[in-house]
């Protein structure tokens, strides 16, 4: 919402500061985003006379001028445009000033040797129009030394409010002016609303063709005729006005309207009187109706619109914008003003569904005030025949103002105890009366009459928000909060610690946390879904299709991401993130997953270490340091083939804990990561956190009592040859059953095939620690459990000593 | 032969040992099972009382001597050995050690981490709540009338059933509301969503929001719960505050929250200077709120607030740019990423 400081003191009268007004603005909720001063930019250029101007010496269409400033002292600039003339006065732009439209500074120069200080301007140098075939010949009775800012009417500075959507009476300047009336910068100024005699009946009549459910679309609509009016350019000080807040200027009566609109927050519309066909009709629209808008685009209706007809059919879609048909345009003679209130939900629903966005449906969409109609058509008729002249018909009604003045009751004691500060209440009163509030004490209790044009008060708290922003936020008090009570649980929830934990621990492990989005594109997002993902979970209106679907895994946005680092010339990456997947629509179907790619080398090559790419158990290691984060040992989990297509089949496993299936790791597969454009090796894993135990809830901090074996454990090494199918894990697990008390580690240190081992077979080497409990082992003990070991595994597994 | 000179012939050996093998062999020759001095030991029991009374006075003090001479050259005879294996081994040690790769925490997970710790510690607890919602939890409970402008102002994302991302995480607020009683001081976060992308704006970001609701919250408290947080979220002990009035249509009164700054040669610097910096929006639950989520208003009263995390990140740690959080280059994780060592904590700093 922009305003001219000058149009603001029409309304309000006040001894302040630009300054002042700005910060009693924003400290009242009407935040100032922007002022510009045109008068400081325009400050260096000023009406000079010119003495001489002659031919330049070495060029045709140069001349060289002799111009005299305020001072009398003459200047020579060199000027190049044909209406250079001796006698003339000009606008002249001294060396140093910058010059808006051209974007530079002047500096004292030579054209074709000679000399030439500063420079006469056109339009389009000063920024104020697209007049560049000449210099700015200035009205021959205007003094030198005249500013542009006066000559132009540019020292009025322009003020940019960021209104909220609540504040319908503040999308008019005299709103505003009424909140810094309210806040003691001044007087509110009242409007003449004087009725102007009617010097004929207007012929064109009004009537409504609602039902009464859809009546309130349109309660009240007011027309009235005004003949013999002389339309054309508005006076220099209305385009000025307009100009200064970013409207453009279009004819007189247009602007009047604009005038209203921007002035007093009251759209009003001109017809052409000659172009209406008959009478009037304000009715909601059919489908498939349509208008050609004044924007020149023409819109086809549905049947919840609010459209101004004539015999010809519609010719306004009320509240938004009128048509082209009966436009006003300089040739208009006789004008039909329309001033009415359309209901501002049908009116934003009409705004949306037509994309228009106009002045009027800014206004009408947050609620103008119903009650300022009459008078606003009065103020309206003076202005155009003050400006237009021609002669005013009588004013044509059709309804009536709707309710717009609620009462509630309110204690003013409520305010002390929602803000926690002590505002009097005479303070009080002054404030909500000075903002158009009606009130009515008994005892305690105020009853409160809300003034027309505040739609958005509705209850006590409404009272009390009006109360303390113009009061003073500043005077609230500080009371910092006290802690109900000692704090002895856990701020968060355990899954939150988990992830906590999950991402030190990873990112400690060398991988890099990202944020990706939590969408993704349809088709990319299948490949990483085990089922048909469902069709409920693409967004109906996406920010593009790349990100149309929600994601089912992690991993593909990681991978993009690998790519995009690859790309950029940084193939070797180890990334993960920790964030929500999405099954369903329901909450419990959105959970936390964690997941890691890994691409290239794990180990580039150095000197004392040999290099290594990244592996199907890189992704293993990091699947496993989640879970023990999440406080799962490694040892109760079991990993088995069958992990979904888009990993390797013979590289990847399943992650379960009994039933449970608590992740995937592997290679992805390479099929896919070949149609994602990459020839890269890549490794991940994904954990699904809700399917984690959270364990036991501990009663008491204290861990289990530490028992130290009294004797030292030995080791002992076995080799057995089995099928490369056999997975080693399953051997593991044979040798801690065979005895769970001494056997505490099982640890394979060599994988062999080759020479020495059948076709088809491997050598698997283990050392398995043993830990002797109530004495030191004897040679037979060790016989006895190394004999076991053999046998279990053999029976098991079918892998025999080597 | 004499005491004397054998002292003489064995001190000689024991001295030309030039390692320990040879100084072992000269133990041997004087003290072994066959030694010299062994061997005049043995010869005692043949003498009369009084020669071996003196003789083997005599013959124990060389005992004693040679075996500490054996001693004192052992010693010395390590020693060499030792200084020459260092001289052996020296290596070049301005070789590059083995790597050991460095991870790191996003900014936005360490700003969530802070921000709990900060607000854990004025006994908030977190709440959690889905991304995906339906229009009560975002709109309706929270008093965004149907057609209502502001709601158009959110740019929500659709799914075909209805369905919406959230595009505050003031649904968790609400939900809360509905499944526990008062008093109640939680602060929620995580992603949000609206259909908005440039240079200042994302279809994804984060959010943070506190709610407080008890019988006695007042507006003044949360000025001051504001103001302390962030002073101490920005290490600014006297950071100038300003509340501006505002509008949600789920608080009234409602306010914005400016940090004083500066802005002199396009650098933005934090505490100090004349120049405002809009930082978050807060304000009173609305009444409707409360009755929404089946709470008495007459009752019960408190504030709420929020915002964006990427925002405040991007101020504290001078982030610019607001894509470069989700477009996982990793040089800029390694750059503006976090130590996983270094987690936020009241006892040393927050960051």
């Amino acid at each position: 919402m922009k305003l001219t400081l000058n149009w603001l003191k029409d309304y309000l009268d006040t001894s302040a500061s630009l300054d002042e007004i700005a910060k009693t603005l924003t400290s009242i909720g009407l935040e100032v985003e922007e002022i510009v001063d045109r008068a400081e930019i325009y400050a260096p250029f000023k009406v000079v006379e010119v003495v001489e101007a002659v031919q330049h010496p070495n060029a045709d269409r140069l001349r060289v001028c002799q111009v005299k400033r305020e001072d009398g002292s003459l200047i020579q600039v060199v000027c190049g445009a044909p209406n250079a003339r001796a006698g003339m006065k000009a606008v002249y732009a001294p060396e140093g000033s910058y010059i808006p439209g051209s974007d530079i500074t002047l500096k004292k120069t030579k054209i074709r040797d000679v000399e030439s200080n500063g420079m006469l301007v056109s339009l389009r140098e000063m920024n104020l129009g697209e007049d560049h075939d000449g210099i700015i010949d200035v009205d021959l009775n205007t003094p030198i030394g005249t500013g542009l800012a006066d000559l132009y009417g540019l020292n009025d500075p322009m003020i940019d409010v960021a209104l909220t959507p609540n504040r319908p009476d503040c999308t008019g300047i005299y709103g505003i002016a009424r909140d810094l009336a309210a806040a003691g910068l001044g007087t509110l100024k009242p409007h003449d609303t004087t009725p102007i005699p009617s010097k004929f009946e207007t012929p064109i009549k009004v009537q409504f063709g609602f039902t009464p459910e859809t009546q309130n679309a349109c309660p009240l609509f007011l027309g009235r005729l005004i003949k013999g009016v002389k339309n054309g350019p508005s006076p220099s000080w209305l385009q000025h006005r307009l100009k200064a807040v970013g409207q453009k200027s279009i004819s007189t009566l247009v602007d009047i309207t604009n005038y209203f609109s921007l002035g007093l927050g009251r759209p009003l519309h001109v017809f052409d009187a000659a172009e209406i066909k008959g009478n009037i009709t304000v009715r909601l629209s059919r489908d498939g109706e349509t208008l050609d808008a004044l924007n020149e685009k023409t819109y086809t209706l549905n049947d919840h619109m609010t459209v101004v007809c004539d015999d010809t059919g519609v010719i306004g879609l009320g509240g938004v914008m009128g048509g082209v048909s009966t436009g006003c345009c300089d040739d208009t003679v006789d004008v039909y003003i329309e001033c009415a209130y359309f209901d501002p939900y049908r009116t934003a629903r009409t705004g949306r569904d037509t994309q228009i966005i106009s002045d009027a449906r800014y206004r009408f969409e947050r609620g103008i005030d119903p009650a300022f109609t009459l008078a606003a058509m009065e103020m309206a008729t003076r202005m155009v025949l003050d400006l237009c002249g021609g002669e005013a018909g009588s004013v044509v009604t059709c309804g009536a103002v709707p309710p717009c003045n609620p009462q509630f009751e309110y204690t003013p004691q409520h305010a002390k105890k929602l803000l926690g500060v002590e505002i009097p209440h005479a303070t009080q009163k002054k404030i909500l009366e000075d903002l158009g509030f009606k009130i009515e004490s008994k005892n305690d209790v105020w009853v409160v009459t809300v003034p027309s044009w505040r739609p958005d008060i509705l209850g006590a708290v409404d009272l009390i928000e009006e109360i303390i922003r113009i009061y003073g936020y500043d005077k609230l008090a500080v009371t910092s909060l006290v802690k109900h009570d000692v704090i002895t649980q856990p701020a968060e929830s355990m899954a939150r610690t988990r992830t906590r934990r999950i991402r030190t621990s990873l990112a400690a492990m060398g991988l890099q946390e990202c944020v990706t989005w939590s969408f993704l594109d349809r088709a990319t997002a299948q490949k990483f879904a085990a089922n048909d993902i469902d069709e409920n979970l693409t967004l109906r209106n996406p920010i593009s299709v790349e990100l149309d679907t929600m994601r089912p895994s992690i991993l593909p946005n990681l991978i993009t991401a690998a790519l995009r680092n690859a790309d950029r010339g940084f193939a070797h990456t180890a990334l993960f993130e920790v964030g929500p997947i999405f099954h369903g629509l329901n909450p419990d179907q959105q959970p936390l997953c964690a997941a890691s790619l890994r691409s290239g080398e794990i180990t580039p090559p150095h000197w004392a270490q040999s290099s290594r790419m990244c592996d199907a158990f890189d992704a293993k290691a990091d699947a496993f340091a989640i879970l023990e984060s999440c406080g799962v040992p490694a040892n109760s989990l079991q990993v088995s083939r069958g992990a979904p297509s888009w990993y390797h089949p013979g590289r990847s496993g399943v992650i379960t804990q009994g039933k449970n299936i608590l992740g995937f790791f592997g290679e992805l597969h390479p099929a896919l990561v070949e149609e994602m454009k990459s020839s890269q090796t890549l490794v991940g894993c994904e954990v699904f956190l809700e399917n984690v135990p959270e364990g036991k809830k501990k009663t008491s901090t204290a861990l289990p009592l530490l028992k130290l074996a009294a004797f030292q454990p030995i080791t002992r090494d076995f080799a057995f040859v089995t099928p490369d199918s056999t997975m080693v894990d399953e051997m593991i697990k044979t040798i801690r059953l065979v005895d769970r008390d001494v056997i505490t580690d099982v640890n394979i240190f060599d994988i062999y095939t080759g020479k020495g081992v059948e076709e088809g077979m491997k050598s698997v080497a283990l050392r398995v620690t043993l830990q002797p409990r109530e004495k030191s082992f004897t040679d037979g003990d060790i016989e006895n459990v190394s004999q076991k070991i053999i046998a279990e595994v053999n029976k098991r597994t079918g892998a025999a000593l080597r | 032969m004499s005491t004397q000179s054998l002292k003489q012939e064995l001190t000689a050996l024991i001295l030309n040992a030039k390692d320990l093998a040879s100084l072992d062999e000269a133990r041997v020759a004087a003290l072994g099972k066959k030694g010299r001095i062994t061997d005049l030991m043995k010869s005692l029991g043949t003498m009369d009382a009084e020669s071996r009374k003196t003789f083997g006075a005599e013959v124990n003090i060389l005992k004693d001597d040679i075996a500490t001479l054996i001693a004192q050259q052992e010693d010395a005879l390590k020693r060499q050995e030792m200084d020459a294996r260092l001289s052996r081994e020296t290596i070049d040690i301005s070789l590059p050690p083995r790597n050991v790769k460095k991870g790191s925490i996003h900014p936005i997970s360490q700003t969530m981490e802070e921000l709990i710790t900060i607000f854990a510690d004025m006994g908030f607890t977190v709440a959690e709540g889905p991304d995906i919602e339906d229009d009560f939890h975002n709109f309706t409970a929270l008093n965004f009338p149907e057609g209502h402008p502001a709601r158009e102002m959110h740019d929500t994302f659709y799914f075909p059933s209805g369905h919406l991302l959230r595009t505050h995480t003031s649904t968790v607020q609400v939900r809360t509301m509905m499944t526990q009683k008062p008093p109640i001081r939680i602060i929620c976060m995580g992603r949000t969503y609206r259909s908005d992308y440039d240079m200042t704006h994302t279809p994804m970001f984060h959010q943070m929001e506190g709610l407080v609701i008890d019988d006695h919250t007042t507006m003044s408290h949360l000025k001051a719960c504001l103001m302390d947080f962030v002073r101490s979220f920005f290490n600014i002990a006297d950071l100038n505050v300003r509340f501006r009035p505002s509008f949600f249509p789920f608080t009234e009164p409602s306010a914005e929250m400016d940090i004083g700054c500066s802005r002199k040669n396009g650098e933005l610097k934090l505490g100090v200077g004349d120049d405002w910096l809009e930082i978050l929006g807060c304000g009173m639950v609305h009444p409707n709120v409360l009755k929404n989520c089946g709470i008495d208003p007459d009752q019960y009263q408190g504030f709420a607030f929020g915002m964006g995390i990427e925002r405040i990140a991007m101020l504290k740690y001078g982030i610019p740019d607001l894509r470069t959080f989700f477009e996982s280059d990793t040089r800029w994780l390694s750059h503006y990423g976090f130590d996983p060592l270094n987690r936020p904590n009241r006892a040393i700093k927050i960051s």
